[in-house]
């Protein structure tokens, strides 16, 4: 469950005050809006990439609000993907539990449980320079999924896919919810994408969130 | 007379004028440049650079500088990459005065900042430190005197480097469980990799040229405090034009080299377009 209470962000001269939300344990939650509404800033805010000015977010329970972005236990899918150029696939899958000092063979056999699951086995020695933008985005998603976290936000994981690969990852999405359990918060443009995965769709309208039906299929 | 309809086709006048104008406009200044390289090559001859790589003198320039210009070099980087990262990392009160103080060197007359320099040193703390590890007139000042200029062009290259970086990376690497610190040397510097070198090679190109401060903060000594520059200024005052440009082209072959070492990194003008 993440509860955002209250949150008034600020970013150059764009403003969001007295925001409100929640989004059920274990949903899907798409989170739509237009252009420029600031879903990507509320979504760095739960991630703790900005700096909340006033109001609380709550993880499961957990206030947040002033922990630091990795003592959150949030994975997150910037649009592009943001692959780190110089590291390998098996790197970028082991990333987050090297700088959590595992072992070297849990990590091992983690990359390995992601890799197979993702269907990254035969790309876990390559570098992010050309590999395909389905391919690009399973890292990602498996970079963010390898320490277990509570939540995962995707920032329009979709948006620069082709149809094909569009309904791939979908697929990658619904399996994930399945497997994991996580809390996915999800911005996206497409109502079709929202229909097919979502279970709860927020609306960002000027400056307020507010709940509404899932869109048809 | 007969108005043009719409349906009339409209055929614009040829661009061959204006590339013909914008390339005379262009072509004197290439010009130029090819024809002092090539005054320079056809002024020497084998046997003068052979000569001058002899001279006991030359070849210790030619070390000297190797060695100020990289550990002067190795300093730029030193300073420039925490500055470029803060620059680009940090709002604050101020920033904008600082931004131009740190293009102060790049601006200043190079005697004035060979003038600064020693007016500093003559500062008792200071002088009180020369008499322990003497810098004015000997080889640290040398490096002290190229650091100042070559530093200038490092900082901004990095700046450029770092505002260029997305952040994305840093902050997916922070949601993963780095601190800033951590982030920054698993991830950040790693892509400034190019930058890094950008920067180096740029400081190290100035570093070799640097002269004005030089000759006030250091001298002209042989055997000393003698660089490649100063050897050329130092060859032409006694009248021996040979082996200032002997020596002269051995800077420019350096220049080229620096040049071609950027270029095969991949950067291009646009990339330092605020140098």
């Amino acid at each position: 469950m993440i509860e955002i209470e209250n949150i008034t962000l600020q970013v150059g001269t764009f403003r969001l005050a007295d925001v409100s939300c929640r989004i059920p344990r274990g949903s899907h939650t798409a989170l739509m809006g237009r252009t420029g509404a600031g879903k990507t800033t509320i979504l760095e805010a739960v991630c703790g990439l900005r700096t909340v000015q006033s109001g609380r977010i709550r993880i499961n329970g957990r206030d947040v609000t002033h922990e630091p972005p990795g003592a959150r236990g949030v994975g997150f899918v910037p649009q592009d993907g943001a692959l780190f150029g110089h590291l390998t696939v098996r790197q970028h899958l082991g990333f987050a539990l090297d700088v959590r000092r595992w072992p070297a063979p849990r990590i091992a056999e983690r990359v390995d449980e992601l890799a197979s699951w993702l269907r990254l086995a035969h790309l876990l020695d390559r570098l992010p320079l050309g590999l395909s933008g389905g391919e690009a985005q399973r890292v990602a998603l498996g970079r963010a999924l390898s320490f277990h976290p509570q939540v995962l936000c995707l920032d329009e994981p979709l948006s620069a896919l082709d149809d094909d690969t569009r309904a791939e990852i979908c697929d990658v999405l619904a399996d994930i919810r399945q497997r994991t359990g996580v809390t996915l918060l999800h911005i996206t443009h497409n109502r079709r994408e929202a229909a097919r995965l979502a279970d709860n769709v927020l609306q960002l309208r000027d400056g307020r969130i507010e709940s509404t039906p899932v869109p048809e299929a | 007379m007969t108005q043009p309809t719409p349906a009339t086709p409209h055929r614009p006048g040829s661009d061959r004028p204006f590339y013909l104008a914008l390339g005379i406009l262009s072509g004197t200044y290439v010009l130029l440049l090819l024809a002092t390289l090539g005054a320079d090559a056809f002024y020497t001859s084998p046997g003068h650079l052979w000569r001058a790589l002899q001279s006991p003198e030359i070849r210790y320039a030619i070390r000297l500088s190797l060695l100020t210009c990289t550990l002067s070099t190795l300093l730029s980087l030193w300073v420039a990459v925490p500055i470029g990262y803060l620059m680009t990392h940090l709002q604050f009160r101020g920033k904008a005065l600082l931004d131009a103080l740190l293009d102060v060197p790049i601006v200043l007359p190079p005697l004035v900042i060979g003038i600064s320099l020693l007016i500093l040193f003559q500062a008792p703390p200071l002088r009180a430190l020369e008499r322990v590890f003497p810098i004015t007139y000997a080889v640290p000042s040398i490096v002290l005197a190229q650091f100042m200029v070559a530093c200038a062009f490092a900082v901004r290259t990095m700046r450029v480097t770092f505002e260029q970086l997305s952040p994305r990376p840093e902050q997916v690497a922070l949601t993963l469980g780095c601190n800033r610190s951590e982030a920054f040397w698993r991830v950040v510097l790693p892509s400034a990799k190019r930058g890094i070198l950008t920067a180096a090679t740029l400081a190290w190109a100035r570093a070799l040229g640097e002269f004005g401060p030089i000759l006030v903060f250091s001298g002209a000594t042989r055997m000393k405090t003698e660089v490649l520059p100063t050897t050329v200024f130092l060859e032409l005052s006694v009248g021996n034009l040979e082996a200032a440009v002997a020596v002269s082209l051995l800077m420019v072959a350096a220049a080229v080299a620096v040049l071609l070492l950027i270029r095969s990194q991949g950067i291009t003008p646009s990339t330092q377009r605020s140098l």
